[in-house]
């Protein structure tokens, strides 16, 4: 797949690539990355360090002490919430990414048309509104929902992480989308490929960068969304977010940074994992 | 001849309405969802708006312009007559300010780091965004107050700074417009990294070779090459970061300090205490009309240049 | 792929409609503060009526009403403030659940039974009350009179840039009227506008306007901030030489009340919960968790023994009565909100 999208990279290795990763080269680029790296991640050493504070601050060091990873096992609000944050999270990235995509290549590449700005427009809203407006208004239409066919449960939440994901999504892909070369798809279309095979053959790889880039916005936009979950949750759906929020008054424990701690190791893991069999499946 | 031609008119035109509905099929689930669960709410907020303040929240059914009213006009408290107040211009113009410096300085920040991870070999860049992306799923909140910890007076920053013999004095960032700066950034970089590197690892690097063979500098490879292949991507982050900035509430309260209000307090404030819902609909919809009439002008001159190249 | 869209749509419709819950009998669905709720009090609840019980957090008054008001949310029993309870009340919001009727009633305390906010408590019950003043390092701050909001407006030159206001426009007008000896509530512009004054002029001293009051104390980035008794005390087991005030000037009192909603889907099940509430072991495990005061006699033997003698919850005898603040009209909401406005232009 990833052979499909960069043609220019199934060269041989070798000589040849250190002269491409020359060609590559920007003065002061391969520092800048490293600064934007190091910058990242220092707040996330902070983070993890406090996870091990055996004093109930996030911003007073005592000792050392596993303390809150205990206490965050024993404790079934932060386990549920979390649950339930990537429980939503995860519906919420897979349909807006999904829909997002299609829009995208609905909205580029083709011949200005009568709606297009209009079309960009609408995917794009869910962007312009401030948090707290859309929270209101759509807690007042999932209330006429409700009322009207009885139906309730956590798929109104998962919807309206959905609606404000999709711009998060459509971004990445269409700028990918953009300029892109038609040849390609063309050439396979003249070989009279089925227009689904040359989507799924030729146009899915090539989008595959930005629909990755997509998916991963949408999945930490919805994770960390406070304001329009506080509104719109029911009763059992208390997300991450809404459970800190809710210990500011009385002060945050690092019972959070344990748990924070635990999902970066979680992921780190699994990241670990698709990379050695992606690169298992390569050799 | 003629006969010809005419099939041929047909069958183009045959062809135009397949893509046609091709695309509108495409569109459905995404414009039916915002147009349902997005638009609705929109006109819900736009009724709003033109409505009077129930006691406690709320909204009564009277129609009023005073919210529209109230964003440029102040009622003197004193004898009631109407004079022009710049108190909501001014907070809009801080926030908008802040958030055009955090695009610019996310934008500074996530190119090279897109380009860098896009001049990766291919198995290696999903890691690389993975990483970007990484630091995100901890609670923005907690992160806050990471960042916090670092920029401190007795943060890690200035007691490296006054170990290292650099500075005398600790360097007050914390509660400062540079703190909130950071803040931002650190919030979404990620926005405008991935957009970026989603447009240049599309980059053909032939390109490239053939401006070095024509003797390019390198300075002159990025000016005409790179960074016209970025220009998607640069629109994009730029809109996912500048846009989200405007409503940042929680790292301007917790870095700045608190002392002024973002555009995004000052809408939260009148659906909570000061239980004005018709004023924070309208000025919410005052945002939006700014920040859309910007996007269409933007995106339409982004796509006539675009047209050019196809 | 479409087959695979249109599996997808189906599942997530039938996660919509398969979420569809049948009330059943033996759940009790409570929407409190966040971090609020002991879960021992929960567990014990759970065991003795055999109900199961989902507890959810909002972060403000204003954010529960919200919700409320536009009904069905499927919440049992919520927990308002003082003044939320008189204008959910007024707004048809709350079920008369006649607590006064109920068994344990007798346990509460008489001074609690018959405020503004429910005379005679036919709507709810005492959760937790506390106050709202300021905590200040004594180390720090020379003087010896830490009881007056001068600290706060007029700061002496140690506390100057060190201070903290809490980030709400209810407390901090309501603190100014108080330094002035004006009345609160109140719509006269002359005497708001003396506030406005004061406000601006102090606010050059002021470093931040935040909730979060433990961490910036405890971290030491102001010395004095305006605080909540219970966090007072959470701070102070960190950071032992500060001292909670009780201002000269009068200072807030609140109470957080427990109360069912009238579209309440167990109605029985919160009955039940209120009733249990008012034992008084059961109100100490809600204090001992929360580390604020509760409205039940006799509740003191089980608590915690530092609560009994901790400065920030026993008042001294010479403090002022606290002041329980009446909600305000509209037309002073819209001048707060305009001080309020101009203060953090």
């Amino acid at each position: 797949m990833a052979d499909a999208a960069a043609p220019a990279a199934a060269a041989p290795a070798g000589r040849r690539a250190r002269l491409r990763t020359d060609l590559r080269h920007q003065p002061g680029f391969t520092p800048m990355a490293w600064v934007c790296i190091v910058f990242l991640y220092a707040p996330i050493a902070v983070l993890i360090a406090f996870s091990f504070n055996d004093n109930r601050s996030v911003v007073r060091w005592t000792e050392f002490s596993f303390r809150w990873y205990v206490e965050a096992f024993g404790n079934e609000g932060i386990r549920n919430a979390t649950v339930i944050s990537f429980q939503v999270a995860t519906v919420a990235t897979l349909f807006s990414t999904i829909f997002a995509t299609m829009a995208a290549l609905a909205t580029t590449r083709t011949r200005p048309y009568r709606g297009q700005t209009l079309a960009y427009a609408i995917v794009n809203q869910p962007l312009m509104v401030p948090e707290i407006v859309t929270a209101v208004a759509t807690l007042a239409l999932f209330t006429i929902i409700k009322k009207a066919t009885g139906i309730t449960g956590i798929g109104y939440l998962m919807l309206a992480h959905t609606v404000f994901c999709i711009p998060f999504a459509y971004m990445p892909i269409r700028a990918r989308l953009e300029d892109m070369n038609l040849t390609l798809e063309q050439a396979a279309a003249d070989l009279y490929a089925p227009p689904f095979q040359v989507f799924r053959r030729v146009t899915l790889p090539l989008l595959m960068p930005g629909i990755f880039a997509g998916v991963m916005l949408a999945f930490v936009v919805s994770l960390d969304d406070v304001i329009i979950t506080l509104l719109v949750a029911g009763p059992g759906e208390t997300t991450l977010p809404i459970y800190i929020l809710g210990q500011i008054r009385r002060g945050i424990t690092p019972e959070i940074n344990a748990v924070s701690t635990l999902l970066l190791g979680l992921s780190l893991i699994f990241v670990t994992l698709f990379f050695l069999i992606g690169k298992q499946r390569k050799t | 001849m003629a006969e010809a031609q005419s099939t041929l008119v047909d069958a183009r035109r045959a062809a135009e309405v397949r893509e046609r509905r091709a695309r509108w099929l495409l569109l459905a689930p995404a414009l039916l969802t915002i147009g349902i669960f997005g638009l609705f709410p929109l006109t819900i907020t736009l009724i709003y708006s033109f409505l009077s303040p129930g006691t406690y929240g709320g909204v009564t059914w009277e129609f009023s312009t005073d919210a529209y009213v109230q964003f440029l006009f102040e009622r003197d408290i004193f004898d009631g007559t109407l004079e022009f107040s710049s108190t909501y211009l001014q907070i809009y113009g801080r926030s908008i300010g802040l958030a055009f410096v955090a695009t610019v300085g996310a934008l500074i920040i996530g190119f090279p780091t897109a380009y860098f991870i896009a001049s990766k070999p291919p198995e290696q860049r999903n890691v690389w965004l993975f990483l970007i992306t990484l630091p995100f799923w901890t609670n923005l909140l907690i992160r806050t107050y990471a960042v916090l910890l670092i920029i401190r007076d007795e943060g890690i920053i200035n007691l490296g700074l006054i170990n290292a013999g650099l500075i005398d004095r600790p360097i007050s960032i914390l509660y400062t417009d540079t703190a909130v700066f950071i803040g931002l950034i650190y919030s979404y970089l990620p926005f405008m990294v991935l957009p970026l590197y989603a447009s240049l690892e599309k980059l053909d690097f032939r390109l490239v070779e053939a401006a070095y063979d024509l003797y390019a500098t390198r300075f002159q490879v990025l000016r005409r090459i790179i960074v016209p292949a970025a220009k998607p991507g640069i629109v994009a982050g730029s809109i996912l970061v500048f846009i989200p900035g405007l409503g940042a509430y929680i790292t301007p309260t917790l870095l700045g300090g608190g002392k002024e209000l973002m555009i995004g307090n000052l809408i939260a404030l009148q659906f909570g205490s000061s239980r004005n819902w018709p004023f924070g609909s309208a000025a919410a919809l005052i945002l939006m009309a700014v920040v859309m009439v910007a996007l269409l002008i933007y995106v339409r001159n982004a796509s006539r240049e675009g047209g050019n190249h196809g | 792929m479409t087959r695979r869209i249109v599996t997808l749509f189906a599942a997530g419709a039938l996660g919509l409609a398969g979420a569809a819950p049948a009330w059943a009998e033996g759940e009790l669905n409570i929407y409190n503060w966040g971090n609020y709720t002991n879960p021992e009090l929960i567990e014990k609840f759970e065991k003795a009526y055999d109900v199961d019980v989902t507890l959810d957090g909002y972060d403000s008054n204003e954010t529960m009403l919200a919700k409320v008001k536009e009904g069905g949310t499927g919440y049992d029993i919520v927990v308002p403030g003082d003044y939320m309870i008189k204008i959910m009340i007024e707004q048809g919001l709350l079920a008369e659940i006649k607590p006064n009727e109920m068994e344990n009633f007798e346990h509460m305390d008489p001074k609690w039974v018959d405020v503004w906010w429910d005379p005679g408590r036919n709507y709810s019950v005492p959760w937790q009350w506390g106050t709202t003043s300021f905590t200040v390092d004594t180390e720090v701050f020379k003087g010896d009179d830490i009881h007056t909001l001068a600290l706060l407006f007029e700061p002496p030159e140690e506390l100057q840039g060190r201070i903290n206001m809490l980030n709400d426009m209810n407390d901090v007008i309501n603190a100014g009227l108080r330094y002035l000896g004006y009345e609160r509530c109140n719509g006269n512009v002359e005497e708001l506008k003396e506030v406005t004054e004061l406000l601006l002029n102090a606010k050059q001293h002021w470093r931040t306007m935040d909730y979060s009051t433990i961490e910036k104390l405890t971290s030491g980035d102001v010395d004095i901030s305006q605080n909540w008794n219970g966090a007072a005390m959470r701070a102070r087991a960190q950071r032992p030489t500060l001292q909670y005030a009780y201002p000269k000037e009068g200072f807030t009192g609140w109470m957080d009340n427990v109360a069912v909603l009238a579209d309440a889907p167990n109605m029985e099940n919160a009955k039940l919960f209120v009733n249990f509430i008012m034992a008084p072991e059961n109100a100490a495990l809600i204090s001992n968790f929360a580390r604020y005061a509760n409205g039940i006699a006799g509740s003191e033997e089980f608590m915690d023994p530092e609560m009994l003698t901790a400065p920030e919850i026993v008042m001294p005898a010479d403090a002022p009565a606290p002041d329980f603040v009446r909600p305000c009209p509209q037309e002073t909401v819209d001048m707060y909100n305009k001080i309020w406005t101009r203060l953090k232009q």
